[in-house]
Protein backbone atom coordinates (compact mmCIF):
# COMPACT_ATOMS: atom_id res chain seq x y z
CA UNK A 1 0.00 0.00 0.00
CA UNK A 2 1.39 3.46 -0.87
CA UNK A 3 2.47 5.51 1.70
CA UNK A 4 0.29 8.12 2.34
CA UNK A 5 1.56 11.73 1.24
CA UNK A 6 1.04 14.41 4.12
CA UNK A 7 -1.17 17.23 2.95
CA UNK A 8 -0.11 20.70 3.66
CA UNK A 9 -2.12 23.06 1.14
CA UNK A 10 -0.38 26.49 1.10
CA UNK A 11 -2.97 29.91 1.04
CA UNK A 12 -1.59 33.30 -0.39
CA UNK A 13 -3.21 35.58 1.24
CA UNK A 14 -4.75 38.49 -0.20
CA UNK A 15 -3.48 41.67 1.21
CA UNK A 16 -6.48 42.91 3.29
CA UNK A 17 -6.53 46.84 2.42
CA UNK A 18 -3.79 47.12 -0.80
CA UNK A 19 -5.64 44.56 -3.06
CA UNK A 20 -7.11 47.19 -5.08
CA UNK A 21 -3.96 48.00 -6.37
CA UNK A 22 -2.88 44.82 -7.73
CA UNK A 23 -4.43 44.70 -11.27
CA UNK A 24 -6.65 48.00 -13.07
CA UNK A 25 -9.41 45.45 -13.08
CA UNK A 26 -9.97 45.63 -9.02
CA UNK A 27 -8.89 49.46 -8.95
CA UNK A 28 -11.56 49.89 -11.75
CA UNK A 29 -14.45 47.95 -9.15
CA UNK A 30 -13.71 50.11 -6.35
CA UNK A 31 -13.87 53.26 -8.01
CA UNK A 32 -17.40 51.98 -9.08
CA UNK A 33 -17.88 50.98 -5.42
CA UNK A 34 -16.79 54.37 -4.22
CA UNK A 35 -19.20 56.16 -6.70
CA UNK A 36 -21.76 55.28 -4.08
CA UNK A 37 -20.48 57.88 -1.49
CA UNK A 38 -20.43 60.91 -3.78
CA UNK A 39 -24.16 59.81 -5.09
CA UNK A 40 -24.97 59.57 -1.31
CA UNK A 41 -23.60 62.75 -0.39
CA UNK A 42 -25.22 64.33 -3.50
CA UNK A 43 -28.41 63.02 -1.80
CA UNK A 44 -27.82 64.45 1.00
CA UNK A 45 -27.07 68.03 -0.35
CA UNK A 46 -30.83 68.03 -2.16
CA UNK A 47 -31.97 66.90 0.97
CA UNK A 48 -30.12 70.15 2.95
CA UNK A 49 -31.77 72.01 0.25
CA UNK A 50 -35.26 70.89 0.59
CA UNK A 51 -34.68 72.40 4.26
CA UNK A 52 -33.16 75.35 3.24
CA UNK A 53 -36.16 75.96 0.99
CA UNK A 54 -39.15 75.45 3.79
CA UNK A 55 -36.93 77.55 5.96
CA UNK A 56 -37.61 80.11 3.75
CA UNK A 57 -36.35 82.58 0.70
CA UNK A 58 -32.95 83.95 2.96
CA UNK A 59 -32.00 80.58 4.06
CA UNK A 60 -32.81 78.74 0.30
CA UNK A 61 -30.55 81.95 -1.47
CA UNK A 62 -27.64 81.52 1.24
CA UNK A 63 -28.07 77.70 -0.07
CA UNK A 64 -27.91 78.89 -3.78
CA UNK A 65 -24.91 81.00 -2.71
CA UNK A 66 -23.14 78.22 -1.21
CA UNK A 67 -23.25 75.86 -4.09
CA UNK A 68 -21.65 78.40 -6.38
CA UNK A 69 -18.87 78.85 -3.84
CA UNK A 70 -15.16 77.44 -5.68
CA UNK A 71 -16.12 74.18 -3.20
CA UNK A 72 -19.44 73.70 -4.24
CA UNK A 73 -18.32 73.56 -7.77
CA UNK A 74 -15.63 71.37 -7.40
CA UNK A 75 -17.87 69.02 -5.22
CA UNK A 76 -20.54 68.82 -7.78
CA UNK A 77 -17.64 68.55 -10.98
CA UNK A 78 -16.26 65.52 -9.07
CA UNK A 79 -19.84 63.54 -7.83
CA UNK A 80 -21.18 64.29 -11.84
CA UNK A 81 -17.36 62.57 -12.91
CA UNK A 82 -18.39 59.49 -10.39
CA UNK A 83 -21.96 59.95 -11.15
CA UNK A 84 -21.32 59.37 -15.25
CA UNK A 85 -18.60 56.71 -14.38
CA UNK A 86 -21.18 54.67 -12.25
CA UNK A 87 -23.67 55.28 -14.62
CA UNK A 88 -21.86 54.08 -17.68
CA UNK A 89 -20.53 51.12 -16.32
CA UNK A 90 -24.02 49.61 -15.67
CA UNK A 91 -25.04 50.51 -18.66
CA UNK A 92 -22.34 48.85 -20.35
CA UNK A 93 -23.22 45.49 -18.43
CA UNK A 94 -26.89 45.61 -18.73
CA UNK A 95 -27.04 43.43 -21.64
CA UNK A 96 -25.50 40.77 -19.22
CA UNK A 97 -27.72 41.63 -16.37
CA UNK A 98 -30.85 41.93 -18.23
CA UNK A 99 -31.48 39.74 -20.88
CA UNK A 100 -34.54 40.17 -23.14
CA UNK A 101 -35.79 37.05 -25.43
CA UNK A 102 -38.15 37.98 -28.28
CA UNK A 103 -39.09 34.64 -29.82
CA UNK A 104 -35.98 32.14 -30.27
CA UNK A 105 -33.62 34.87 -29.83
CA UNK A 106 -32.23 37.58 -27.36
CA UNK A 107 -32.08 41.10 -28.57
CA UNK A 108 -28.23 42.39 -29.65
CA UNK A 109 -26.44 44.38 -26.96
CA UNK A 110 -26.65 47.48 -27.95
CA UNK A 111 -30.27 47.68 -28.00
CA UNK A 112 -30.24 46.86 -24.37
CA UNK A 113 -27.39 49.78 -23.42
CA UNK A 114 -29.02 51.85 -25.91
CA UNK A 115 -32.08 51.48 -24.58
CA UNK A 116 -30.93 53.02 -21.00
CA UNK A 117 -28.23 55.06 -22.60
CA UNK A 118 -31.73 56.98 -24.54
CA UNK A 119 -33.77 56.70 -21.55
CA UNK A 120 -31.16 58.85 -19.58
CA UNK A 121 -30.79 61.44 -22.47
CA UNK A 122 -34.65 62.14 -22.27
CA UNK A 123 -34.78 62.14 -18.33
CA UNK A 124 -31.96 64.10 -18.17
CA UNK A 125 -33.20 66.57 -20.87
CA UNK A 126 -36.55 66.64 -19.35
CA UNK A 127 -35.03 67.84 -15.72
CA UNK A 128 -32.79 70.61 -17.72
CA UNK A 129 -35.83 71.69 -19.02
CA UNK A 130 -37.94 71.62 -16.40
CA UNK A 131 -34.71 73.48 -14.17
CA UNK A 132 -35.10 76.13 -16.94
CA UNK A 133 -32.22 75.56 -19.32
CA UNK A 134 -33.85 75.52 -22.23
CA UNK B 1 8.79 24.90 -37.30
CA UNK B 2 10.51 27.83 -35.71
CA UNK B 3 11.43 27.46 -31.84
CA UNK B 4 12.44 30.11 -29.74
CA UNK B 5 13.38 30.12 -26.00
CA UNK B 6 10.72 31.35 -23.45
CA UNK B 7 11.98 31.42 -19.87
CA UNK B 8 8.92 30.53 -17.43
CA UNK B 9 8.80 31.76 -14.02
CA UNK B 10 6.86 29.06 -12.47
CA UNK B 11 5.67 29.14 -9.08
CA UNK B 12 6.66 26.17 -6.88
CA UNK B 13 5.41 24.52 -3.72
CA UNK B 14 5.92 20.79 -2.35
CA UNK B 15 4.42 20.63 0.84
CA UNK B 16 6.77 18.08 2.52
CA UNK B 17 9.74 20.24 1.93
CA UNK B 18 8.80 23.70 1.53
CA UNK B 19 7.60 26.70 4.31
CA UNK B 20 6.22 28.45 1.27
CA UNK B 21 6.15 28.64 -1.88
CA UNK B 22 9.02 30.09 -4.46
CA UNK B 23 9.70 30.49 -8.19
CA UNK B 24 12.05 28.36 -10.50
CA UNK B 25 13.38 29.50 -13.58
CA UNK B 26 12.98 27.35 -16.87
CA UNK B 27 14.37 28.33 -20.16
CA UNK B 28 12.66 26.07 -22.56
CA UNK B 29 12.92 26.53 -26.08
CA UNK B 30 9.03 25.94 -27.39
CA UNK B 31 7.41 26.29 -31.12
CA UNK B 32 6.43 29.64 -32.26
CA UNK B 33 2.47 28.08 -32.11
CA UNK B 34 2.69 26.39 -28.73
CA UNK B 35 0.51 27.35 -25.48
CA UNK B 36 1.80 27.24 -22.04
CA UNK B 37 0.71 24.15 -21.49
CA UNK B 38 2.88 22.63 -24.27
CA UNK B 39 5.69 24.21 -22.32
CA UNK B 40 4.80 23.03 -19.42
CA UNK B 41 4.90 19.32 -20.79
CA UNK B 42 8.22 20.14 -22.40
CA UNK B 43 9.24 21.27 -18.94
CA UNK B 44 8.25 17.77 -17.65
CA UNK B 45 9.56 15.83 -19.77
CA UNK B 46 12.91 17.08 -20.82
CA UNK B 47 13.81 19.62 -17.51
CA UNK B 48 12.46 18.47 -14.11
CA UNK B 49 9.92 15.65 -13.94
CA UNK B 50 8.95 16.48 -10.41
CA UNK B 51 6.79 19.93 -11.70
CA UNK B 52 2.81 19.52 -11.23
CA UNK B 53 0.32 20.81 -12.49
CA UNK B 54 -3.36 19.49 -13.93
CA UNK B 55 -4.26 19.24 -17.43
CA UNK B 56 -6.42 16.45 -19.56
CA UNK B 57 -7.90 17.33 -23.03
CA UNK B 58 -5.73 20.62 -23.68
CA UNK B 59 -8.77 21.92 -25.94
CA UNK B 60 -10.41 24.36 -23.81
CA UNK B 61 -12.92 21.71 -23.27
CA UNK B 62 -12.15 20.38 -19.91
CA UNK B 63 -11.34 23.36 -17.29
CA UNK B 64 -8.37 21.38 -15.67
CA UNK B 65 -5.25 23.66 -16.40
CA UNK B 66 -6.58 27.46 -15.10
CA UNK B 67 -3.56 29.08 -13.50
CA UNK B 68 -2.24 32.81 -13.31
CA UNK B 69 -0.44 33.53 -16.21
CA UNK B 70 1.39 36.73 -16.09
CA UNK B 71 -0.85 37.63 -13.34
CA UNK B 72 -4.60 36.52 -15.51
CA UNK B 73 -6.05 33.72 -15.12
CA UNK B 74 -6.44 31.71 -17.92
CA UNK B 75 -6.57 28.09 -19.64
CA UNK B 76 -2.68 27.15 -19.91
CA UNK B 77 -4.24 25.05 -23.29
CA UNK B 78 -5.42 28.39 -24.59
CA UNK B 79 -2.72 30.97 -23.81
CA UNK B 80 -0.66 31.36 -26.81
CA UNK B 81 3.04 31.72 -26.37
CA UNK B 82 2.90 33.93 -29.55
CA UNK B 83 0.71 36.60 -27.85
CA UNK B 84 2.72 36.40 -24.25
CA UNK B 85 6.63 38.14 -23.48
CA UNK B 86 9.59 35.91 -23.87
CA UNK B 87 9.29 35.78 -19.81
CA UNK B 88 6.30 34.55 -18.81
CA UNK B 89 5.66 34.25 -15.04
CA UNK B 90 2.89 30.96 -14.59
CA UNK B 91 1.54 30.55 -10.97
CA UNK B 92 -1.58 28.51 -9.54
CA UNK B 93 -4.49 29.78 -9.68
CA UNK B 94 -5.49 33.05 -7.21
CA UNK B 95 -7.41 32.68 -4.34
CA UNK B 96 -7.27 28.79 -3.91
CA UNK B 97 -4.63 26.94 -1.44
CA UNK B 98 -1.64 25.40 -3.23
CA UNK B 99 -1.67 21.48 -3.02
CA UNK B 100 1.57 20.81 -4.87
CA UNK B 101 3.06 23.63 -7.30
CA UNK B 102 0.37 24.81 -9.66
CA UNK B 103 -1.82 22.52 -8.04
CA UNK B 104 -4.85 23.79 -6.27
CA UNK B 105 -7.38 22.93 -3.60
CA UNK B 106 -10.53 22.71 -5.49
CA UNK B 107 -13.07 21.42 -2.64
CA UNK B 108 -14.40 24.30 -1.39
CA UNK B 109 -15.62 25.37 -5.17
CA UNK B 110 -16.91 21.89 -5.29
CA UNK B 111 -18.60 21.92 -1.91
CA UNK B 112 -20.24 25.55 -3.51
CA UNK B 113 -21.45 23.83 -7.06
CA UNK B 114 -23.29 21.21 -5.27
CA UNK B 115 -24.37 23.71 -2.35
CA UNK B 116 -26.94 25.36 -5.20
CA UNK B 117 -28.82 21.86 -6.21
CA UNK B 118 -27.82 21.93 -9.73
CA UNK B 119 -30.18 19.59 -10.50
CA UNK B 120 -33.60 19.90 -12.20
CA UNK B 121 -36.12 20.72 -9.30
CA UNK B 122 -39.23 19.32 -11.10
CA UNK B 123 -42.45 21.47 -10.71
CA UNK B 124 -45.10 18.58 -10.37
CA UNK B 125 -43.10 15.26 -10.31
CA UNK B 126 -43.94 13.10 -13.45
CA UNK B 127 -44.20 8.89 -13.22
CA UNK B 128 -41.90 7.47 -15.79
CA UNK B 129 -44.41 6.06 -18.08
CA UNK B 130 -45.57 9.84 -18.54
CA UNK B 131 -42.19 10.27 -20.49
CA UNK B 132 -39.92 13.00 -20.51
CA UNK B 133 -40.01 17.09 -19.34
CA UNK B 134 -39.78 18.38 -22.32
CA UNK B 135 -38.48 21.77 -23.40
CA UNK B 136 -38.95 23.84 -26.67
CA UNK B 137 -35.85 24.93 -28.81
CA UNK B 138 -36.69 28.45 -27.07
CA UNK B 139 -36.81 27.63 -24.06
CA UNK B 140 -33.42 25.82 -24.18
CA UNK B 141 -31.82 28.66 -25.89
CA UNK B 142 -32.98 31.03 -22.59
CA UNK B 143 -30.82 28.47 -20.25
CA UNK B 144 -28.07 27.67 -23.05
CA UNK B 145 -25.34 30.06 -22.38
CA UNK B 146 -25.22 29.09 -18.74
CA UNK B 147 -25.18 25.52 -19.40
CA UNK B 148 -21.76 26.20 -21.08
CA UNK B 149 -19.35 26.56 -17.91
CA UNK B 150 -17.07 23.99 -17.85
CA UNK B 151 -15.94 24.37 -14.13
CA UNK B 152 -12.29 26.34 -15.38
CA UNK B 153 -12.71 28.16 -11.76
CA UNK B 154 -10.89 30.80 -13.55
CA UNK B 155 -13.50 33.05 -12.54
CA UNK B 156 -13.03 32.48 -9.15
CA UNK B 157 -9.31 33.74 -9.55
CA UNK B 158 -10.37 36.88 -10.89
CA UNK B 159 -13.03 37.51 -8.34
CA UNK B 160 -11.70 40.09 -5.62
CA UNK B 161 -14.51 39.24 -3.40
CA UNK B 162 -13.85 35.54 -3.40
CA UNK B 163 -10.23 36.22 -2.65
CA UNK B 164 -11.05 38.38 0.47
CA UNK B 165 -14.18 36.45 1.87
CA UNK B 166 -14.08 32.38 0.90
CA UNK B 167 -17.48 31.88 1.95
CA UNK B 168 -18.54 34.06 -0.99
CA UNK B 169 -20.20 31.41 -3.02
CA UNK B 170 -18.59 32.62 -5.80
CA UNK B 171 -19.63 33.50 -9.71
CA UNK B 172 -19.59 29.79 -11.01
CA UNK B 173 -21.86 28.97 -8.39
CA UNK B 174 -24.29 31.88 -8.90
CA UNK B 175 -24.50 31.40 -12.55
CA UNK B 176 -25.02 27.42 -12.30
CA UNK B 177 -28.06 28.13 -10.04
CA UNK B 178 -29.40 30.83 -12.03
CA UNK B 179 -29.17 28.01 -14.96
CA UNK B 180 -31.75 25.90 -13.27
CA UNK B 181 -33.41 28.76 -12.21
CA UNK B 182 -34.37 29.93 -15.46
CA UNK B 183 -35.37 26.56 -16.62
CA UNK B 184 -38.65 25.87 -18.18
CA UNK B 185 -39.15 22.12 -16.72
CA UNK B 186 -37.54 23.83 -12.78
CA UNK B 187 -39.41 24.49 -10.16
CA UNK B 188 -36.47 24.42 -7.47
CA UNK B 189 -35.74 28.72 -7.61
CA UNK B 190 -37.27 29.13 -3.99
CA UNK B 191 -35.76 25.87 -2.34
CA UNK B 192 -32.17 27.31 -4.45
CA UNK B 193 -32.75 31.17 -3.20
CA UNK B 194 -33.44 29.86 0.14
CA UNK B 195 -29.68 28.31 0.12
CA UNK B 196 -28.15 31.82 -1.87
CA UNK B 197 -30.07 33.65 0.89
CA UNK B 198 -28.14 31.18 3.59
CA UNK B 199 -24.92 31.82 1.60
CA UNK B 200 -25.14 35.59 1.32
CA UNK B 201 -25.99 36.14 5.02
CA UNK B 202 -23.14 33.88 5.81
CA UNK B 203 -20.97 36.18 3.80
CA UNK B 204 -22.02 38.96 6.11
CA UNK B 205 -21.49 37.47 9.15
CA UNK B 206 -17.84 36.92 7.95
CA UNK B 207 -17.44 40.29 6.50
CA UNK B 208 -18.56 42.53 9.71
CA UNK B 209 -17.84 40.05 12.63
CA UNK B 210 -15.32 37.87 12.87
CA UNK B 211 -13.95 39.39 9.89
CA UNK B 212 -10.14 38.61 10.16
CA UNK B 213 -10.81 34.89 11.63
CA UNK B 214 -13.22 33.81 8.32
CA UNK B 215 -10.31 35.45 6.62
CA UNK B 216 -7.68 32.92 7.38
CA UNK B 217 -8.55 29.94 5.00
CA UNK B 218 -11.77 28.52 7.05
CA UNK B 219 -11.64 25.37 5.37
CA UNK B 220 -8.21 24.32 6.45
CA UNK B 221 -8.76 24.63 10.01
CA UNK B 222 -10.58 21.66 10.26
Amino acid sequence: MAQEIGRRPYLREVPKVRWFFDHPRYLRYMARELTCLFIGAYTLLLVVGFARLAEGRAAYEAFLAALKSPLGVAFHVVALGFAIYHSVTWFNLTPKALPVQVGEDFLPDWVISGAHYAAWLVLSAGMLYFAGAF
Amino acid sequence: MSERTFELEVLRYNPETDREPHFQLYSVSCEEEWVVLDALNRIKETLDPTLNYRWSCHMAVCGSCGMMINGEPKLACKAFLRELPDRIRVEPLAHFPIERDLVTVIDDFIGKLKRVKPYLIPKAEKALTEGEYLQTPAQLKKIKQYTLCINCMLCYAACPEYGLIPKFIGPAAIALAHRYNQDSRDGGRAERQQEMAAALQQVKIASTVDWYQEHLMPWLRK
